[in-house]
């Protein structure tokens, strides 16, 4: 059997157009999807990699259409187990390029153990996580992560269920990097999903995403004109963590270890004050704070939150399979069938 | 290499171990075997487990057994009842006596029939002093005492002491049957090479156990069991399971492909994934998965970017596994599924055997999802049909189920080597750069679409679950279309049966009743049938490997016989399978369901009943 090189990729010349396949985009006129879709299609361009090197892997949901509308290899594979499906293709051929494309019934409900294993393991892709808290494809049913009393066709008087924070969730599985944008913030997208790829291992990016038909406005706070700069912080590693309207309000770290909200000029809180964000820290402790924030007690954190740097499970395969290659007397299948207890008749 | 009285010549002979699960009959049956194999006999052996790791010590239900059957003749099956039986407490004796042969010889350890462990096998008396075992040889061994006094003046703690009796017993045995103990002794140097003290002991013990057998001259005369008449060739022990996984590696290697496999833990086919994972320098690739799905689901994202793919499990396994089948009918992957059946339903009988997933594995698929079905049907052939399964998957580009089940995965025997050279080629029909690649274009022969692998530049395309457009691949809802694909990958499967051997007969062309079978009941019914045909019976055997599809002699074989019996471990699923296809048909049957292989016995029984129906 031959060994799997990790191979350099030759610098290559692509557009956005080269990743567009020939199949008509059937997401609904409005759909969040579409400026994910072109995030996308930005970011691989971007990347310098050839684009037969590109695997596109999906669940089954809205979002999970996504393979059929890029001109790279793509399967578009069965409800929730996506990100098993995208392990193996990685494992097998570590030279690929993996985006993993699930939305949050696909990735958090039917496909949660896979997930979270796949997290775990770190094996490296990344993982688009659409989340518009609801399920869309079978027309509007709560989801995993639908707010608490939310009314859906199969929650009439609102559910009673507690919603997962997906970020929660993946630093319990301890997620290497974690990163969260907007399906309308384009260039924030494309930007977040080349960081995604450049780290080795599984990324996470999960995109707060509109559905326009059943869950209109879910993330209306953070994406609406009047009301977005107070309830967003865009996270940069090793800036302050500055937001609002006026860039006057930032965070700091209370006494009782939570985060609090202060204003610049206030109280005398100067910007030395206010905490720089380290998403290169090992420690998730910060990474959980930030991520938990949610709107309208805090502002729901943008951009890279965590990105931890460590071994990718695939690479330790192929050194583990390279390092017992060296020492074993075992070569070949024949080696085998003759090793140990043999004997002759004559 | 002793001073025998008088040795008696066997044609063959049974040999039952039992004890609790932690006395070591496993290891004491497999040295036994193992010796008996070098020594040149045939050899079928036959694990009987429970499912416990340590089930309460002392009871019938944690009883462990092996038992295994050498002879100077081909040997079929692990024996229906045993010459010896070599019971290390009251439980075992319980549980085994019935599998005793009349007039054969009971070696028991007399140090564990106490007062309490006799309560715990459920013995009002104790058997030992009563009349009830007057029939056989018995042979009470203070084995315990024995063991202890032999180690009384070495350094080792009293655990480790009370360990090795199964060796002592072993030793026994070995001078029963003229045995040499270099074999075990190397064994015991090689598995407890850092600890001295314990290599010695076990050592000590093996010879006092051999030593203790020969002064109270333990038979009236010894056995010797000649070697058998074997094709000459370079020979190894093999179990079901690891020639399971040898197999599928052979394929990988014929292929020039590497090997992933995506596994769950799962008993009885865990060894399998076992062995493969231990073969890192052979390049082999393996996944323990979160669940049994993520198991065939990494395997078919393998199988996706290129690998020879392959998912292990049982058949609660096969269960959870049926949605990603389908995806992999639907995506026309090569995929080797194998399935090592255990009893069911449910969590069933884990550790035991039976032939009951067979419609699970033909039909147990949302949606018309035809993929083939073989099956092994002897420890050994669990390499040729894990061979076959891999060649079908890779060049009919398709899921293979590959049945095997817990009697001939545990089960051992002695093998021939083969030569890689000697195995028949593997050709992938991998689409290349430049290629006009349409994803669902097929060859005329097989109806296989090609692979393009991922990174091959030119050829990116999207495959997925959802209905395929003929030839182009793209999603399509078209009406007629469903119609042309679902025949298509119906027609496609059926075509395998001209790349398959026609099932062998046993037997002449014109005799009166045709025994059928498949997988692992093999080896009984060939004894069976053997044995009749010696007694000058009109009777021969049909036993299949290829399941789905048949092999197309399958109707002209059936036909030509008068009367036709389906055995097999389960309430008649094949025989349906096969009046489904042969309505013409009269399918007699013979069933079992108790987690145990038929015996040689009641299927001569049956059959000689159904010789004298009119």
């Amino acid at each position: 059997m031959t060994d799997t090189i990790l191979k350099s990729h030759s610098p290559v010349k692509l557009t956005p157009k080269d990743f567009k396949s020939d199949q008509e985009v059937r997401w609904c006129p409005g759909c969040g999807d579409h400026g994910v879709l072109n995030s996308v299609q930005k970011a691989m361009a971007a990347m310098n990699i050839p684009k037969e090197k590109f695997a596109v892997i999906s669940g089954i949901g809205c979002s999970s259409r996504f393979p059929y509308y890029m001109d790279t290899y793509g399967f578009h594979t069965i409800h929730g187990r996506a990100a098993a499906i995208a392990s193996g293709v990685k494992s097998a051929n570590p030279d690929l390029e993996i985006i993993q494309v699930s939305g949050d019934g696909d990735a958090l409900a039917i496909g949660g153990n896979h997930f979270i294993h796949a997290i775990r393991r770190n094996i490296d892709m990344t993982i688009l996580l659409f989340n518009n808290e609801i399920y869309g494809l079978t027309k509007g049913q709560y989801s995993p992560t639908s707010k608490q009393g939310m009314v859906t066709k199969t929650s009439p008087f609102g559910t009673i269920e507690q919603p997962f924070h997906p970020a929660e969730l993946a630093l319990g599985a301890q997620s290497k990097f974690y990163a969260r944008s907007i399906d309308t913030n384009i260039k924030l997208t494309t930007e977040l999903i080349l960081a995604g790829s450049k780290h080795k291992g599984t990324s996470i990016i999960e995109v707060l995403q509109n559905c326009v038909i059943y869950n209109d406005g879910a993330h209306a706070l953070i994406t609406d004109k009047e009301t977005k700069d107070d309830f967003q912080l865009v996270l940069h590693h090793g800036e302050r963590m500055i937001f609002g309207k006026n860039r006057n309000k930032g965070l700091v770290l209370g006494g009782n270890g939570k985060l609090i909200i202060v204003t610049i000029g206030e109280f005398g809180i100067s910007e030395q004050d206010i905490l720089i964000h380290d998403a290169h820290n090992p420690d998730p402790h910060m990474a959980w704070l930030l991520s938990n924030m949610s709107a309208p007690e805090y502002p729901v954190a943008l951009g890279v939150i965590r990105d931890v740097a460590a071994l990718s499970y695939e690479e330790k395969l192929v050194q583990q399979i390279k390092d017992v290659q060296a020492v074993s007397s075992i070569k070949c299948m024949d080696d085998l069938l003759n090793s140990g207890d043999t004997w002759e008749v004559k | 290499m002793s001073q025998k009285t008088k040795v008696i010549e066997k044609e063959e002979v049974v040999i039952r171990f039992s004890g609790d699960s932690g006395d070591g009959m496993q290891l004491t049956g497999t040295q036994f075997s193992d010796t008996s194999a070098l020594f040149g006999n045939d050899v079928a052996t036959f694990p009987d487990y429970p499912a416990e790791i340590r089930a309460p010590q002392g009871t019938v239900g944690g009883v462990s057994g092996f038992q295994l059957h050498f002879g100077q003749m081909e040997v079929n099956t692990p024996g229906d009842f045993a010459d010896v039986l070599v019971a290390m407490n009251p439980a075992a004796l319980k549980a085994n006596l019935k599998w005793v042969k009349p007039s054969g010889t009971i070696i028991v350890n007399e140090d564990s029939f106490t007062d309490k462990n006799l309560e715990k096998a459920g013995y009002d008396s104790n058997p030992l002093d009563d009349e009830n075992l007057s029939d056989y040889n018995l042979i009470k061994a203070r084995v315990t005492s024995l063991t202890k006094e032999c180690l009384k003046d070495t350094e080792l703690d009293q655990k480790s002491i009370l360990r090795s009796k199964n060796m002592f017993t072993l030793g026994m045995v070995y001078w029963m049957f003229d045995r040499p103990l270099e074999h075990t002794e190397e064994f015991i140097e090689k598995k407890f090479k850092k600890y001295p003290l314990v290599v010695e002991g076990n050592k000590m013990v093996l010879r006092a156990g051999y030593n203790f057998a020969r002064t109270i001259e333990a038979l009236p005369y010894n056995f010797s069991v000649a070697p058998a008449k074997i094709k000459k060739g370079i020979y190894r022990n093999i179990t079901g399971n690891k020639a399971t996984a040898w197999g599928l590696i052979a394929v990988a290697e014929k292929a020039g492909l590497e090997l992933f496999c995506g596994s769950y833990p799962i008993t009885p086919a865990t060894e399998i994934f076992q062995e493969l994972a231990a073969r890192k320098d052979l390049g082999v690739k393996t996944f323990q998965a979160e669940d049994e799905i993520a198991g065939i689901c990494t395997s078919i994202g393998a199988s996706f970017a290129g690998n020879f793919a392959v998912t292990t499990t049982s058949g609660p396994g096969l269960a959870l596994k049926t949605e990603a089948a389908g995806l992999a009918v639907m995506t026309e992957l090569p995929l080797v599924i194998v399935n090592v059946q255990r009893g069911g339903p449910s969590t069933g009988l884990p550790t035991k055997t039976e032939q009951a997933d067979l419609m699970q594995a033909i039909h147990g698929r949302s949606g018309e999802c035809p993929m083939p079905v073989i099956a092994a049907s002897t420890p050994s052939n669990c390499f040729e049909y894990a061979y076959s399964a891999g060649k079908i998957a890779l060049e009919h580009m398709t899921p293979v189920i590959l049945l095997t089940d817990g009697f001939i995965a545990n089960g051992a025997e002695p093998w021939r080597i083969p030569k890689m050279a000697d195995l028949s080629p593997i050709e992938v029909p991998f689409a290349k750069e430049g290629d006009n690649y349409q994803p669902y274009a097929r060859d005329t022969e097989k109806l296989a679409r090609k692979w393009a692998v991922p990174g091959t530049k030119g050829l990116e395309h999207r495959i997925g679950g959802l209905e395929k457009m003929d030839i182009t691949g793209t999603v399509s809802y078209v009406p007629e279309n469903h119609q042309v694909m679902t025949d298509i990958r119906s027609e496609r499967i059926r075509r395998v049966a001209n790349f398959i051997p026609d099932v062998p007969v046993k037997g002449n062309d014109d005799a009166e009743v045709l025994v059928v079978g498949w997988g692992g009941t093999y080896g009984h019914l060939t004894t069976a049938v053997r044995e009749l045909q010696a007694e000058g019976k009109s009777i021969a055997l049909a036993h299949f490997h290829y399941i789905f599809p048949l092999p197309k002699n399958t109707k002209e074989v059936l036909k030509r016989h008068k009367k036709v019996i389906v055995c097999e471990l389960n309430e008649g699923q094949f025989a349906e399978y096969l009046r489904a296809g042969f309505q013409d048909i009269k399918f007699n049957q013979y069933n079992k369901l108790q987690g145990l292989p038929f015996t040689v016995l009641e299927l001569k029984e049956r059959f000689n009943q159904l010789l004298e129906e009119k």
